[in-house]
């Protein structure tokens, strides 16, 4: 069995430089999109561009043990609710002056909260995975889903926490110097982060353990017979992908000002990992591109018709039935090859 | 006295009710070079698979430099010295030759939860990485991609990937299976130069290869050890005679 | 006399997850393909029984709608989707059948709109028993355990009587065995999918009178079929049948009775609030237990 859909990364790389080139462009246009579209009077492009950011994060994560690990995790959704929920649990024990579970005060400084929600994401994928990966195949996939699914239903239990309506925050989290209230600046906090999780991708795919990861996907028996215990490689890339898609859930919570259970719903996770084959799994990129397609896609399709979710589904079937690798191997068929 | 490098006693696997293999002793001395043969379905990858952990035994002992191993992963066997090449090669698609040893390689350079450095510009994994491409006569194909190389070039990265854990012991299943004459003659001179220096247990159907290499051999035949001798005795066996082929030379 | 009334429920509740399972764990293991899409199976069921009961009031004539519109159902996607994924790995397996959930949940929305359709008791099948001195229990839900203990029995039968059934047992332990003794595997594959389709549309049919019928309904009860099959093992159909029940049982008492424990000690809502979430979690948990002692599951072998 083969996947056609984690072709591109197997496929013939452009060189180097062009990459690069584009690359460059990409962010350069990034940089500059809060001034170029308030010139053109569509501000709200910000917010769209802000969810883009956000969710690529969100799928960069998955990539790591989805395109390069070769774990099909269906349950990635719950890092990113955990994360989101952190972030609001806070603000709301600091809003109510009490304590989370009477021991921890709440705070609305980003300082504390985005890391804590990266914390919280990863040792919940530390358990998660630690039931999951003693399987795989078919049974790891129904049981990431079924835990995020549980998770699903333990925050809509909780009604302080606000339940199956969700929990508000009335403002952002604070940062020094900077006001995360506005728009642009909050763009530019999500680039920033989206830069980093990126370079942090970057670093792992490239080193010693992400060169085990990428072997371990390809054959756990070859790995084996070379010395690798295949667990702790994935356990590891597990916990730091949840940590990443607890980042992005901790930017949504406070993008959105609200914190939902939909967010660690099985659809959600459907969603992730849609962003990542449309973009092309196993790349750098792909996740990003994959992430902005959707979510303009969805914007597009919704502002035409309420039963989106039709032309939406008819869309990715055709892309996973028919194409090969995404965004990106269609990209790199218009770059000139390796000299 | 030194102790034999492997120790096998009484190895046992059944599967329902088929017995697959039967209480099988074998007991290898350092330096020594071993052929394991038999008709089709005789259980020769299945005690391979045993000795190395793929496959859970039923009953018996594997000890390795006088420590037993039967109840590790695979994975701890490898570090204690074990290595294996596989009859339907296991490699890795995506990776080149080069990629394939190296990794093979870091195994040895302790933990691999190293998060930031490129694993690929590392020199000196590299350039031992080569050395094992070039015993092998795989350099000029270092960065070709492993899903590209042909059948007998397949089994000379195996080989290259072994040798890069530097073992103790080598178990190679069929290292001959799918070559052809030319292909076959050169990994025989390899498994000929590596003759003395590791210990090696070859699973093997290639006659002429088993005669020429084997300072032993053990004729396995419905999972059960029914000869173990050297080249000349097991040549002469009726048993082994019959067992193969009816009658007639082997 | 409350708790044998749960009970009761427990087990036809986890009866309807036993069809939904069996179908499922025998897909997993013998074709071994993901399709998500079976949930929209049993939604199919329930839509085409829940329509032709309100139009000729015949619960037989439902019943069989419900199975013929599973069938059909699942004879289209198999034909158009399902067929293309034979060969492909489980990723592009989850995600085509992710993108057709979407496409025919929202389908069904277009058609039959969001409210829930609330099916009538068949009325031959509507007054209760008593089975003991205190207990009270529908007849329907009866007949509902009945059934599925028929088809329970008959796939033991259909499992380890028949010539078909002995090709699901070997391809369900290995496939490339079966592969390999030149038997038509499509004919193997088809007679499973159906199988599978069937026991869906039965399960959905029979639903109707008891649950709400609506869009989302398959994907609820679908994940919870995943689990049984993970606690039973996959490719075990009497793995499924008491997994399922374990599942059907720890589901429903949890339900009708943590709550009240809970408002022992917190304030009403909150309590209400927390222990169906809870309840809901209980066969999770129960699964991470499974998963910690038998990896593989409860009637599979473990290597």
């Amino acid at each position: 069995m083969t996947s056609e859909a984690l072709h591109a990364s197997t496929a013939a790389k452009p060189s180097m430089g062009w990459r690069w080139l584009l690359a460059a462009i990409v962010a350069a246009l990034l940089v500059a999109l809060p001034f170029a579209v308030r010139s053109f009077g569509y501000e709200s492009f910000t917010g769209l561009a802000t969810q883009v950011l956000i969710y690529g994060i969100a799928a960069l994560s998955l990539n790591l043990i989805l395109g390069y690990g070769g774990m099909v995790s269906f349950g990635h959704a719950a890092f990113f609710g955990v994360g989101a929920y952190a972030v609001g649990i806070l603000y709301y024990h600091m809003a109510d002056d009490s304590l989370f579970l009477g021991l921890v005060p709440g705070t609305d400084a980003m300082l504390i909260t985005l890391p804590a929600a990266m914390i919280v994401a990863g040792l919940v994928a530390a358990i998660i995975g630690g039931f999951s990966l003693r399987t795989g195949g078919v049974q790891f996939i129904m049981i990431t889903l079924a835990f995020a699914q549980m998770l699903f239903f333990l925050f809509v239990s909780l009604d302080t926490y606000g339940g199956d309506d969700g929990l508000i925050m009335r403002r952002r989290d604070v940062l020094p110097f900077l006001d995360t209230r506005d728009p642009t600046t909050f763009y530019y906090l999500c680039l920033a982060a989206a830069a980093l999780w990126l370079g942090v991708t970057y670093c792992l795919v490239r080193s010693r353990f992400g060169f085990v990861l990428n072997g371990m996907r390809q054959n756990e028996n070859r790995m084996a017979a070379m010395g690798y215990a295949p667990y702790p490689y994935k356990l590891v890339a597990f916990v730091i992908a949840g940590m990443g898609a607890g980042l992005a859930g901790a930017l949504m919570a406070n993008y959105l000002r609200f914190a939902s259970p939909d967010m660690l719903h099985w659809t959600k996770s459907g969603e992730l990992m849609m962003m990542v084959i449309l973009g092309g799994a196993g790349t750098l990129f792909g996740p990003l591109l994959g992430a902005a397609a959707l979510v303009i896609l969805e914007a597009v399709l919704t502002a035409y018709t309420e039963n989106w979710q039709l032309p939406l589904g008819i869309i990715l079937l055709a892309i996973v039935l028919f194409s090969h690798g995404g965004i990106v191997a269609l990209v790199r068929r218009f770059l000139p090859d390796k000299p | 006295m030194t102790a034999p490098l492997l120790d096998v006693q009484g190895l046992s696997k059944r599967f329902g009710g088929l017995t697959a293999t039967d209480s099988v002793d074998l007991t290898l001395p350092e330096g020594e070079l071993h052929a394991l043969i038999g008709p089709n379905g005789a259980g020769k990858t299945t005690l391979i698979s045993q000795l190395v952990g793929a496959l859970p035994h039923d009953s018996g002992s594997i000890k390795l430099a006088g420590e037993e191993i039967g109840q590790l992963p695979v994975w701890k066997r490898v570090h204690r010295g074990l290595g294996r090449t596989f009859q339907i090669t296991q490699l890795l698609p995506d990776f080149t030759a080069l990629d394939t040893v190296m990794l093979a390689v870091q195994s040895r350079h302790g933990h691999s939860f190293r998060f930031f450095a490129d694993a690929r510009r590392n020199r000196a994994i590299r350039s031992e990485a080569a050395q094992y491409l070039d015993q092998v006569g795989l350099a000029p194909r270092a960065q070709a991609r492993v899903g590209d190389l042909a059948q007998g070039e397949r089994k000379q990265l195996e080989l290259a990937a072994a040798l890069a854990g530097k073992p103790r012991l080598l178990l190679l299943d069929e290292p001959m299976a799918g070559l052809g004459t030319a292909e076959s003659q050169q990994m025989i001179g390899q498994l000929a130069a590596l003759k003395g220096k590791i210990t090696m247990l070859i699973v093997e159907h290639d006659m002429e290869a088993v005669f020429t290499l084997a300072d032993r051999v053990s004729v396995l035949v419905y999972g059960k050890v029914i000869a173990q001798g050297d080249v000349e005795a097991i040549k002469n066996n009726e048993d082994v005679r019959t067992a193969y082929l009816g009658e007639g030379d082997v | 006399m409350l708790v044998l009334e749960q009970i009761l429920n427990g087990i036809q509740f986890g009866i309807a997850l036993f069809l939904m399972s069996a179908g499922l764990t025998l897909i997993f293991g013998i074709m071994g393909v993901i399709n998500l899409t079976h949930g929209s199976l049993y939604m199919v069921g329930a839509y085409a029984a829940a329509i032709v009961a309100a139009k000729t009031g015949s619960a037989l004539l439902a019943l069989l709608a419900g199975l013929a519109g599973a069938a059909v159902a699942g004879v289209v996607i198999e034909a158009l989707v399902i067929r293309r994924l034979y060969a492909r790995d489980h990723l592009d397996q989850v995600l085509a059948t992710f993108a057709l959930i979407l496409i025919i949940n929202q389908t069904a929305t277009m058609l039959f709109g969001r409210q829930p359709l609330f099916v009538a008791m068949p009325p031959a099948l509507s007054h209760s028993v008593t089975l003991l001195p205190g207990l009270v229990y529908p007849v329907y839900r009866l007949v509902v355990i009945g059934v599925g203990l028929l088809v329970a029995i008959g796939l033991a039968l259909l499992i380890n009587r028949t010539r078909i059934g002995m090709l699901v047992r070997a391809g369900a332990t290995s496939r490339e065995m079966v592969r390999a003794l030149g038997v038509d595997i499509r004919l193997l594959y088809t007679v499973v999918f159906g199988l599978g389709a069937l026991l869906a549309g039965l399960a959905g049919a029979m639903a109707g009178p008891i649950i709400a019928v609506q869009v989302g309904m398959g994907e609820q009860i679908l994940i919870l079929a995943f689990v049984v099959v993970v606690i039973g093992g996959v490719g075990s159909v009497r793995g499924a049948f008491y997994g399922a029940l374990l599942a059907g049982l720890i589901d429903t008492l949890l339900r009708a009775f943590l709550p009240g424990l809970l408002r022992q000690v917190m304030t009403g809502s909150g309590a209400d609030a927390l222990g169906a979430g809870l309840s809901s979690m209980g066969v999770y948990l129960l699964m991470a237990i499974v998963l910690l002692l038998r990896p593989k599951g409860l009637f599979v072998k473990q290597s």
